[in-house]
This record gives structure tokens, C-alpha cells and sequence, in this order.
């Protein structure tokens, strides 16, 4: 079921893609501006319909699939909004808007209508900071991700003297390694953060640390896999190429750990 | 430039009805020799378009002046082949040429075929180098010397702002102008494209070819200020780091020199290579690991092939270079038939403004013809009613503007509204002599 403001949230970021396809093609700043509007009206409208969502399921939307995943796209959203300020460098959005859009699509177009959620200890504000900043960590990754693809897809071109005709108005190599590092720092400083709160908030609830879950764990290898990555893409023999592979290969363990772990292996953990 | 384009609106009414003629030369008409005798300075511009307007040859007048080409754009009243050969008499008066000596090399256009030459000119697809930038800055300096001089009028103030507004649209819409079309301008944007903005990056050049100053000049123009200068023949490379800014390094201090620079410009004589893939790894360790750029302007080859598998380390040739040039050449002239699109849009819409423009001054004309004729109509009949009253003589003056009024008011609210009906009523002239409105204009 969908309703105006989940329209609204598709339009905005569809808008955005649109756009920024469109300052891609001319570089005109006062285009990208639009883009970055678009996008900025996206990620605001959808905060409300996300609101919206948790008023109706009486907490965060993150106790379901749909809810999740949509709290995913929202913080990817804001994630990139972030770094392309930070950077000053637009020409990304096209490849990270895809995903958004899609993961909105499916979070909007196919959700049934929201259930209103058990309240119980576990659903304290400390536990949805927890889940929320972790939340927070996958997406920041996510984007990591997507701007190393970029980088070692251009990487490869340069070296293979391959230019067709859009490397010209993709950002620089330097600049995509920085973005990349950039969103592992926002996404290893908030993971250390979500699973502080974590532990804390299981230590509240059970009067104990709990050790041992398998989700605990493999967040604890990925956060060690991204610390490695933020020291070695700095070395001498790791910097560039295969720095950005790394930060790839690090992805598919927080993939594994939001699905396979979520899914099947974690007892605590579920869609989040 | 900040200065703001002139309303073309004032004085619309006068002078729309006339038409453009334009007379030049240009890259492809006349070789170099000629062009040069036939450039208009900013100071002979002025002159030239002085002297052209009291002399009475044309009513609005701008000269476009570059290195490739030198055109006259101007509006005149009636017979076209008597402006064209007024012009053409008048450029090698002006540049004391013997008469003839211009044959061949001139062309000339009137009307709407000069309109599109001009908006080709503005637009890049006329230049000898398809796309360069630099013509739309050109038209617009010169149509701002006319227009401060009072040279321009409604006609080519419409003329060249449709001009100015085609240009950016079609810098802005086609990727006409978007890929770099020499070696060395390629080069720098590969160079940004791998280092992102170059102010902060540093560069050394091995050699002192012609190309590699060119190179530096564009690494100049990005703001780059670290440039490190190598050559076998110290007072060669001390001459040439002394041109650019630069510091010169003694050839024998190489590898130290390569341990700074991010982009490695070489450009040396010699059989050969001089920078061999064991200096560049050995360079590349003492450096960090962060990438280099090296650009290869020698032939034969200055660097070693091997260097392009070193990791972090972008090696390209001048065939490289040369294969982007082309590349972008053919891509850029598959932009042609959207520009021209975009062209033939903008033409549109200056027929329909001139159209529009040419119906509201031929009423205007109508209206005044009509006024005339009521005006003899009522001293000739008023005369011979010597019977009526003076308030009764005012109110058949009145009745009579009143019915003139009525007559016209239709015509003129559909020619304002129906820009079909003005698109039809194009061949106006037809209109003016059905009137009897026949002007005589210079």
C-alpha cells in the first residue's frame, strides 16, 4: 500500500537520479544544485513517511523487512547527501540513487500495511539508537562500496587507455579514494558506536555482557576488515587499486552479515 | 564579463522591417595572409562601423573579428546585391586593398542564411577547431563594442542575444565542447582526471620541447604552481625553468627529482629510453606509492613500455594522446546534427520575433497612412458643410478615429496573438504593397 508521502519520497529521488543523470551529461552546476535539492527534498520527506511508518507500528521501522530496508535506504540517502557536501563532488549520485530508489521501491511498492509492533523491554530508545546507528554503518559502507566500484572501474580505464565518453565527468581517482575513506570512517565510527550501545543495552536487560551470538561476532570481523582497510589504504603498497578492492571485499562481509547471519544464524538479530 | 545583455525591444518598430546582410572572410575562404590583412583591431572596428553607418551603406552594424575570420554583420533596407557589393567595396577600401583582390575569399549571406551562419559561428560548429570555446566570448565582446557604440539597433541586438543564447544552449546541451582536442590539453584533463584539482600536485619536465611548454602552460593555467624543470643541457633546462616559473634540477640529480612529482612530462631526443621501469619503481617506492602520471611526448619512446605495468603508475604515449584527440574529434562531431537542431530552433524563434515585429510596424505604418487619409477626408468634406455646428464638426472627427480604431483594432489583436497568422503573413512586403506602403529606405 502506498500512500502520497511515500509517492512523494519516490518522486523526490527519482527526480534526483533524473538530474543528476542529467548534470553528468552537462556539468552545468546549477543543474547538479537541482540534483542535490531533489535529493535533499527526498531525504526529508522521507524522514516523515518514516516517522509516519513508526507511528503506525508504534516504534522504529525496523522491526520488519520493509521497515528496514527502507530505514537503509533513508540513511544511505543521508550518508551520501553528507559526503557529496563534504566533498563537493556530485557526480557519484547516479550510481548510489539506483540503489536507493530500488530499496524505496520495494520498501513502499510491496510492504503490507504495517503492523502495530509488541512493545516490549527490547524496544527502549537505547535499543533503537543501537539498531539505528548499526543501520547507519551498513549504509555508510554500502556507499563506500559503490564509490570503489567507480574507482576501479575508471582505474581500469585509465590504464587501459579505454576512455569512452563519460570518464570525462566522473570525479577523480583521488577524490573517489577519499570519498571511499571518508564513508568507512562514518561507517567504522558508527558501528563501534551501535555496538557499544549493544552490549550496553543487553547488560541493562539481562544484568550481563552477552558473548557469543554469531551477529556479534561477524560485526566484530567487520569492523576489524574496515579498520584494516582505513590503515592499509594509506600504505605505501596498498594505496589506490587495491585499497579500493579491499574496501569491495569488506562489503560482502556486511552483506553476509545482513542477510545470511540476520536470516538464519542470529537469534537476537532480525532484519536489522 | 559581468556587463549585462541590452534590451532589443526599444525601437522595434522602426527598423524590424529591414533585413541582415552578413560579409566575411573566415579559415576556410582565405588563407592566413589574407585574414590578417582583412582583421579588424578593436580601434578599426569601431572606425569601420562608424564610417559604414554615416556613410549610409547600413542602418545597424557589428564586426566580428578573430584570427579566423572577419565578418560584417548589418541591416539594410531594399536591394541586397547593391549592400553586398557596398560592403565588399568598402572592406578593401578600408583595408586599402586593390579592387578584386577579395574575390573568391568573400562570402555573403542575407536574411535568415545569415542569421544561421551567425548562430553557427556563436555555437563552435564554424570554428576551425569543432566546439572551441573561446568564439562565443568573441561574439559577445563584439557585439558589446557595437552596442556601446550605439552601432546596434532592434535587429542585431535581437540578432546576436538569439546568437549568445544558442551558443551557451548548445555548450551546455550537446557535448560539443565537453573533450579535450589537442595532445596537450588532453594530458591535463587525463592529469585531473587522476589527481582531481592539480593546484596542489607538482610536476617535472624532462626536456625543453615546444609540446612540453605548451603542456606547462595549461598545468599553469589549473593553477599549478610546483614545476620542476630537468635537461641534459643545463642552460637549456635553466632557461626553460626560468620561462615557467620553475625550478631546474641537474640531469645527473634525476632520480631525486623523481621522488617529487606527480606528473612526469618527458620530451627528449635521443634512441634511447630515458626513464626506465626500474628509476620509475625505485621512484615510486620513495614516494610513498602514490601515483604518478607520466606522459610520454618522445619519439622515440622516452620511457620504457614495462613502466605502464608498475602499479600506481598511468603511462601514456603521444600516439595515446593523439588516439583521445581523434577519438573526441568523431565524438564530437556526432554532436554536429544536435546542435544544428538546436540551431534550427533558435531560427525559429527569431522569424517568429521578426515576423511579429515586421506585422506590428507595417499597422503601425497602416495606421498612419489611414490617420493621413481621414485627415485630408475631413478638410476636404468639412469644408463644404459649412452648416454644422464646431462641436458637431468634433464629434464626426471623432466618430471617424472611433470607426479608423474599430477597423484596425481586430487585425492588430490577432497579429499580437496568433504567431501561425504571423508566420503566414511572413512574405509581408506582399501586405505592404496591397496598402500602397512601399518604403524607401536606404
Amino acid at each position: 500500500m502506498t500512500s502520497f508521502l511515500d509517492n512523494l519520497v519516490l518522486a523526490f529521488y527519482l527526480a534526483s537520479f533524473g538530474i543528476h543523470i542529467w548534470y553528468l551529461y552537462t556539468d552545468s552546476s546549477f543543474i547538479g544544485r537541482l540534483g542535490t535539492l531533489c535529493l535533499a527534498g527526498g531525504v526529508v520527506s522521507h524522514y516523515f513517511a518514516l516517522l509516519s511508518r513508526a507511528r503506525a507500528m508504534g516504534g522504529v521501522p525496523y522491526q520488519d523487512f520493509y521497515g528496514s530496508l527502507s530505514l537503509f535506504a533513508w540513511l544511505l540517502a543521508v550518508t551520501y547527501l553528507g559526503i557529496e557536501r563534504f566533498h563537493r563532488q556530485r557526480a557519484v549520485a547516479p550510481f548510489v540513487l539506483p540503489f536507493v530508489i530500488a530499496f524505496v521501491a520495494i520498501s513502499t511498492l510491496l510492504a503490507p500495511e504495517p503492523a502495530a509492533i509488541q512493545q516490549t523491554k527490547a524496544h527502549g530508545p537505547l535499543f533503537a539508537l543501537h539498531v539505528t546507528i548499526n543501520i547507519l554503518a551498513y549504509a555508510a559502507f554500502a556507499l563506500s562500496f559503490v564509490v570503489s566500484l567507480l574507482y576501479l572501474a575508471q582505474n581500469r580505464w585509465l590504464r587501459d587507455r579505454k576512455l569512452g565518453s563519460v570518464i570525462w565527468r566522473f570525479p577523480a581517482l583521488e577524490v573517489l579514494e577519499r570519498m571511499s575513506r571518508s564513508s568507512v570512517i562514518v561507517g567504522v565510527t558508527a558501528l563501534s558506536f551501535g555496538m557499544a550501545l549493544g552490549f550496553l543495552w543487553a547488560h541493562r536487560l539481562l544484568g550481563h555482557y552477552v558473548t557469543g551470538d554469531p551477529k556479534e561476532i561477524v560485526s566484530l570481523v567487520v569492523l576489524l576488515v574496515y579498520v584494516l582497510y582505513l590503515r592499509l589504504s594509506r600504505q605505501t603498497a596498498w594505496r589506490g587499486a587495491r585499497a579500493c578492492r579491499l574496501c569491495v571485499a569488506c562489503f560482502f562481509c556486511v552483506i553476509f552479515s545482513y542477510t545470511v547471519v540476520n536470516f538464519y544464524l542470529s537469534s537476537y538479530h532480525r532484519f536489522f | 564579463m559581468a556587463t549585462s545583455l541590452p534590451s532589443s525591444a526599444n525601437g522595434a518598430r522602426s527598423d524590424a522591417s529591414m533585413h541582415i546582410i552578413l560579409l566575411g572572410v573566415n579559415h576556410r575562404t582565405a588563407p592566413v595572409e589574407l585574414r590578417e590583412r582583412v582583421a579588424f583591431s578593436a580601434e578599426n572596428a569601431r572606425r569601420a562601423a562608424q564610417e559604414l553607418r554615416s556613410g549610409g551603406v547600413v542602418g545597424e552594424v557589428v564586426v566580428v573579428s578573430t584570427c579566423n575570420r572577419s565578418e560584417l554583420y548589418g541591416v539594410f533596407g531594399e536591394n541586397a546585391e547593391h549592400a553586398a557589393a557596398a560592403l565588399e567595396s568598402f572592406i578593401t577600401t578600408f583595408h586599402g586593398l586593390p579592387a578584386g583582390s577579395l574575390n573568391g575569399a568573400l562570402y555573403h549571406h542575407n536574411d535568415h542564411d545569415a542569421v544561421r551562419h551567425l548562430f553557427r559561428v556563436a555555437s563552435g560548429l564554424d570554428s576551425m577547431l569543432l566546439g572551441e570555446a573561446e568564439i562565443l566570448g568573441q561574439v559577445r565582446q563584439a557585439y558589446m563594442v557595437a552596442f556601446e557604440n550605439g552601432d546596434t539597433g532592434p535587429v542585431l541586438n535581437r540578432l546576436f542575444q538569439s546568437a549568445l543564447e544558442v551558443g551557451k544552449r548548445v555548450r551546455t546541451e550537446t557535448e560539443i565542447g565537453t573533450r579535450p582536442m589537442s595532445a596537450a590539453f588532453a594530458a591535463v584533463k587525463l592529469a585531473e582526471q587522476i589527481f582531481g584539482k592539480l593546484r596542489h600536485h607538482r610536476a617535472l619536465i624532462l626536456g625543453a620541447g615546444a609540446m612540453g611548454e605548451q603542456l606547462v602552460e595549461h598545468l599553469r593555467d589549473r593553477g599549478m604552481t610546483s614545476i620542476y624543470v630537468a635537461n641534459r643541457s643545463r642552460e637549456r633546462g635553466e632557461e626553460l625553468a626560468r620561462r615557467v616559473s620553475g625550478e631546474a634540477f641537474a640531469w645527473a640529480d634525476l632520480p631525486r627529482a623523481l621522488e617529487l612529482p606527480d606528473i612526469v612530462v618527458s620530451c627528449i631526443g635521443g634512441d634511447e629510453p630515458v626513464l626506465s621501469r626500474a628509476v620509475i619503481e625505485q621512484a615510486m617506492h620513495s614516494r610513498g606509492g602514490r601515483a604518478m602520471f607520466v606522459i610520454d611526448l618522445g619519439v622515440p619512446r622516452n620511457v620504457e613500455p614495462g613502466v605502464a605495468d608498475l602499479y600506481n603508475v598511468y603511462l601514456y604515449t603521444i600516439d595515446d594522446l593523439t588516439g583521445i584527440v581523434e577519438q573526441n574529434k568523431h565524438a564530437r562531431e556526432k554532436e554536429i546534427p544536435r546542435a544544428e537542431a538546436l540551431i534550427s530552433e533558435q531560427l525559429e524563434k527569431f522569424k517568429s520575433w521578426q515576423a511579429s515585429a515586421r506585422s506590428v510596424a507595417l499597422l503601425a505604418e497602416l495606421r498612419d497612412k489611414l490617420q493621413h487619409n481621414r485627415e485630408e477626408f475631413l478638410r476636404k468634406h468639412m469644408d463644404e458643410m459649412e452648416h454644422l455646428a464646431p462641436a458637431d464638426r468634433e464629434r464626426v472627427a471623432r466618430l471617424t478615429a472611433e470607426l479608423l480604431d474599430s477597423i484596425l483594432e481586430q487585425p492588430a489583436s490577432r497579429l499580437r496573438g496568433e504567431k501561425e497568422l504571423r508566420r503566414k503573413l511572413e512574405e509581408i512586403e506582399a501586405v505592404r504593397h496591397l496598402f500602397g506602403l512601399e518604403k524607401h529606405q536606404p
